[in-house]
């Protein structure tokens, strides 16, 4: 068996990966750049910037036949960012006074339209584009071939970024998105027009998105993945150069791209996985507000106070009895499919409730809740496979694995708030994620564990439903009660005020601290019984797409509200259920469905209805 | 409380019709891999259509009850879980992506029904996680490499640079490689091995830090978007100039038409040459396919089609639709399909689909395999001791 040697690089291959982090900065700063405008001045968290990115690759590889490829990369960009207005303008408009976090769950949703959009536009095959013309060659550097277009980008990026710094800096334009970034209320009560403002800055992001689409072409294929690829690069760039900073931005795209480039040049390619979440999670520690960020100013009025969270009134209670006594007898009528998809839709509740329960009440937003369900899982098929632990035990100490984890991960986030605090629950998810997926000998790697299945007594469906159900209705009930419990009072206290709450002697991170952990425990219980309820256990049960899976349940159910978490995880299981089963476009029609209660139930469906019978 | 009694109306329902046809449950990531599995469908459906057209088996038409298992084995299992209860299929047969794929087989075993698995490509499907109830039609990942390894071990060349996507299939793929190439040829020496994440490689720098291991020749299993990539920046930085490349699977189609100009030369690579196979078997495919479907068949149309006769000819050869009298009927199963005949190893039920393996050159802006011949599978399948060994059943 031969091995792979070490080698050190030579002068001239050092200068190459140079270049090559370079060029690849460029496009990853463009994106990021968008990214970061919009968030900075609307708050808005725009999953779907990724999306843009794609509708300007497409656009450009449909276009360059057409006008060639140096006229289809600036009309690709323009269009996509009269695609950016408009949505600004008929979708995210009316949900500005919304509760945080649902542009989120709109955005969301148009991912979905938009991959769907794109593959009924233009089909499912990769499409690369043409050579760029005039610079389709190779120049010589140090001996070396190197791209001609490579070249242009490595010029263009810094272009971009000076185009970026005269508009903010020398324009009045600049100036009021300045103003806007720094202090959105104060801005407003200036007699500024943000309706306006947030259009044109909207617009301007999705022309940098679908810029950097355009311009990759040369280098890369349009496909229906990069979506949700360039999505997680574009967040961490963001993060790390610090939100609303665009040198922050365009330093930190040059700082992962160069540390990749380098990994790579050196041999430690697998590191390319994570690398960029490692270096997220390390520049979050040490530098909380990214590289050049600022403290975020305090956000005032509606937007952050929230409804104190009411007992359940004695009729409440008796429904919740009566559904979960209901739920106990379905065995009697069906013993089939409906048993197998209760399960789901109860492990996925449970799983809600628990993000609910930092969320909401406990104000930490997580992007990384997968972690714990993830972890819950890989302990039960570890303790049940390597460790020869009977099912019922790997059932009661799986979740202890999910504790660890958010002991260790929550003593960092704690440390952090809105956002950044959002992004290192990610950072510290997709580290998670990759041990899972690169950890072969251990925990079977891509491919996950197989053969996790419950005690013989426990096998039958109906078994196993009622051992769910039971198990998710007590650890439901209890997350619950915690919350209106002294513990769960002053949780509430520390995310309404946390300057108050310490001076009333409560230790805020503490509390905190504990909310995650307790949070962690009942997620990695879900993926306990996730894992026994499949047989399987792959490194998906942790990835991101299972984390927006939970927030959309949540934000879907209503964040503010108690139970909502609960008919949010029923109502997007089935849904996803009857959907996929019965159109083809499913994701669309999924899509389409969400973004039709974001804007008429901007409270969440629960939430929702609470006022309707408020009044 | 109102949305569940629909749903459980609607499950009750359901499970009222009941016809005279014999129920297959299909699922496949059909939204997640539409380059692959949108071919694939037709291949199936093509199948199909001429099996009921020619009667059906004993006068029973074929009905193929399709799902969208979502890329996720969590999601397929809850799919083939609605298949067999819901839908009361007889068979399990698709997948494409491995880790579903074994998702799936694990289900089928603990359900005891049987699993004809198309499209997953890893070795484990039917040797370490192999169960009795689960059939694999493709040739795999080992039987892949072990095609390709005779013609790299006659060039003799002593330096090799692997690169492979960063998951099971690319992992597995490299280490087949090493191991039999080894084997093959004792002084081969491997002086860089790059695995970029799955859709994420850095081509520009990966091709860099190749040429700096300065090796002779290079073994990659990229594929997808990965591979055009990873082909336009070797171009343009002159990395496959007098490089001797093998690149498993980029004669398949599904990946060689899309490189279109850049489509390096004299490449060694598995696929299929779909223009140029002339045997009768694959002459009256093509004509059906072409007229049914307008297009040219892929690989995945060639894999759709034959996992349906593959169920088809099992049920025939049982003479029914219980679980142990098809699994004795699959066991040895030997049928015809469009690139040959194959046999059901009785050992590992791994089937002996072969693959062409040949070169790919630019013909006219397209990319075309050349010299191609074909490997039969049964020819590069490890002994039945081996296999043995491997499976614990």
């Amino acid at each position: 068996m031969g091995s792979v040697p070490f080698f050190f690089m030579s002068a001239s291959s050092i200068l190459i990966q140079f270049l090559n982090g370079l060029a690849s900065a460029s496009s990853l700063f463009l994106v990021a750049a968008g990214l970061s405008l919009i968030f900075g001045v609307t708050r808005i968290i725009n999953f779907a910037h990724g999306s843009l990115f794609m509708l300007g690759m497409y656009l450009a590889v449909a276009l360059a036949p057409m006008l060639g490829f140096w006229w289809s990369v600036p009309l690709a960009a323009l269009a996509v960012a009269a695609f950016g207005a408009l949505v600004e303008a008929t979708l995210l408009r009316r949900l500005y006074a919304a509760p945080e976090l649902l542009q989120l769950l709109a955005t969301f949703a148009l991912v979905l339209v938009i991959k769907d959009f794109t593959l009924w536009a233009w089909g499912p095959e990769d499409l690369l584009g043409p050579r760029a013309p005039g610079m389709d060659g190779a120049v010589r550097i140090a001996g070396l071939r190197y791209p001609e277009y490579d070249l242009f980008l490595i010029g263009f990026g810094p272009l971009v970024l000076g185009a970026l710094w005269f508009l903010l800096r020398r324009t009045r334009w600049g100036t009021l998105v300045r103003a806007a970034t720094q202090d959105r209320e104060m801005a407003g009560a200036l007699g500024v027009n943000q309706r306006w403002l947030f259009t044109s800055v909207f617009a301007l992001g999705a022309l940098l998105a679908g810029l950097g689409g355009a311009v990759q072409i040369p280098r890369e294929p349009a496909t229906l993945f990069i979506d949700l690829q360039i999505i997680s690069d574009a967040f961490v760039v963001v993060v790390v150069g610090g939100l609303g900073s665009i040198p922050g931005a365009f330093l930190a795209a040059l700082l992962i791209a160069e540390i990749k480039s380098f990994c790579i040049g050196l041999g430690y390619s697998k590191i390319t996985l994570v690398v960029e979440f490692i270096v997220m999670a390390v520049v979050l520690i040490v530098r909380p507000w990214g590289l050049l960020g600022r403290m975020p100013a305090q956000t005032r009025g509606p937007g952050a106070l929230e409804l104190p969270l009411a007992l359940p009134s004695r009729n409440a209670l008796v429904a919740l009895g009566g559904t979960a006594l209901a739920l106990a007898l379905v065995p009697l009528l069906s013993a089939g499919y409906t048993l197998v998809l209760l399960t789901d839709i109860l492990v996925f509740a449970l799983f809600a409730v628990s993000l609910h329960f930092i969320m909401g009440p406990g104000g930490l937003h997580s992007f990384g809740h997968a972690a714990y369900f993830g972890l819950g899982a890989y302990g039960a098929g570890l303790l049940l496979l390597k460790g020869g632990v009977p099912m019922e035990l790997a059932l009661v100490f799986a979740p202890l694995l999910a504790v660890l984890g958010a002991l260790v991960f929550g003593w960092f986030c704690v440390r952090l708030s809105g956002v950044y605090l959002a992004m290192l629950t990610l950072a510290f998810a997709q580290i998670t994620w990759s041990v899972m997926f690169q950890w072969d000998a251990f925990t079977g790697g891509s491919n996950g564990l197989i053969g996790i299945w419950p005690s013989s007594w426990l096998s039958s469906k109906t078994a196993y439903y009622y051992l769910t159900l039971a198990t998710c209705v007590g650890a439901i009930a209890l997350l619950w009660r915690v919350l209106y419990s002294p513990f769960g009072y002053a949780l509430r206290a520390g995310r309404d005020s946390p300057l108050r709450a310490d001076a009333i002697g409560i230790d805020v991170r503490a509390q905190q601290w504990a909310a995650f952990v307790f949070a962690g425990l009942f997620a990695g219980l879900a993926g306990a019984l996730f894992a026994f309820s499949k047989g399987s256990i792959s490194p998906e049960a942790l990835a991101v797409p299972r984390s927006v899976d939970g927030l959309v349940m949540v934000l879907l159910g209503g964040i503010q509200t108690l139970t909502g978490p609960v008919w949010g995880a029923a109502l997007f299981i089935w849904l996803q259920d009857v959907v996929s089963r019965s159109v083809d476009y499913w994701r669309a029609v999924i899509g389409a469905v969400v973004l039709f209660l974001v804007l008429v139930f901007p409270q969440g469906v629960t939430g929702f209805l609470r006022e309707r019978f408020a009044r | 409380m109102k949305m569940k009694a629909l749903f459980i109306a609607a499950a009750l329902a359901a499970t009222g019709a009941q016809a005279q046809t014999i129920k297959i449950g299909e699922l496949n990531s059909y939204k997640v891999f539409p380059a692959f599995l949108e071919p694939y469908k037709k291949g199936w459906e093509l199948a199909l259509q001429e099996i009921n057209a020619a009667g059906g088996i004993k006068g029973r038409k074929l009905e193929v009850i399709s799902r969208e298992d979502g890329g996720n084995p969590g999601d397929a299992v809850r799919v083939a879980e609605e298949l067999i209860t819901r839908e009361n299929v007889s068979v399990l047969m698709g997948t494409f992506a491995s880790h579903v794929g074994l998702a799936v087989s694990n289900l089928a075993n603990q359900r005891k029904i049987v699993f004809v698995a198309a499209e997953p490509l890893t070795d484990k499907i039917v040797w370490e996680n192999g169960n009795r109830y689960t059939f694999r039609l493709r040739p795999s990942t080992y039987m892949q490499v072990a095609m390709l390894v005779p013609e790299a071990a006659k060039l003799n060349k002593q330096r090799w640079a692997i690169v492979y996507p960063n998951y099971e299939y690319g992992q597995s793929a490299a280490k087949s490689f090493k191991n039999l190439l080894t084997q093959a040829q004792p002084g081969a020496q491997y002086v860089a091995e790059q695995a970029p994440a799955l859709g994420k490689i850095e081509a520009g720098s990966v091709v860099q830090a190749l040429m700096d291991a300065k090796p002779d020749a290079i073994f990659s299993a990229l594929f997808g978007a990965d591979l055009q990539k990873f082909v336009r920046e070797g171009n343009i930085r002159g990395l496959f100039k007098n490089m001797t490349v093998f690149n498993l699977l980029a004669g398949e189609p599904e990946y060689l038409d899309t490189l279109k100009d850049e489509t390096p030369e004299g490449w060694w690579v598995t696929g299929y040459p779909w223009a140029e196979i002339k045997t009768p078997a694959h002459r009256k495919f093509l004509a059906a396919y072409q007229a049914k479907w307008k297009d040219y068949p892929r690989l995945g149309s060639v894999v759709g089609y034959s996992t349906m006769y593959t169920v088809a000819n099992a049920i025939r050869k049982a003479g029914s639709t219980d679980t142990e009298q098809l699994i004795a009927a699959l066991k040895g199963l030997e049928m015809d399909t469009p690139i040959g005949p194959i046999v059901y190893r009785a050992v590992d039920h791994q089937s002996t689909m072969g693959a062409y393996v040949g070169q790919i050159t630019k013909k006219g802006g397209q990319g075309v395999m050349v010299n191609w011949r074909f490997a039969d599978g049964a020819h590069f399948l490890p002994s039945f001791a081996e296999v043995r060994a491997m499976r614990k059943d």
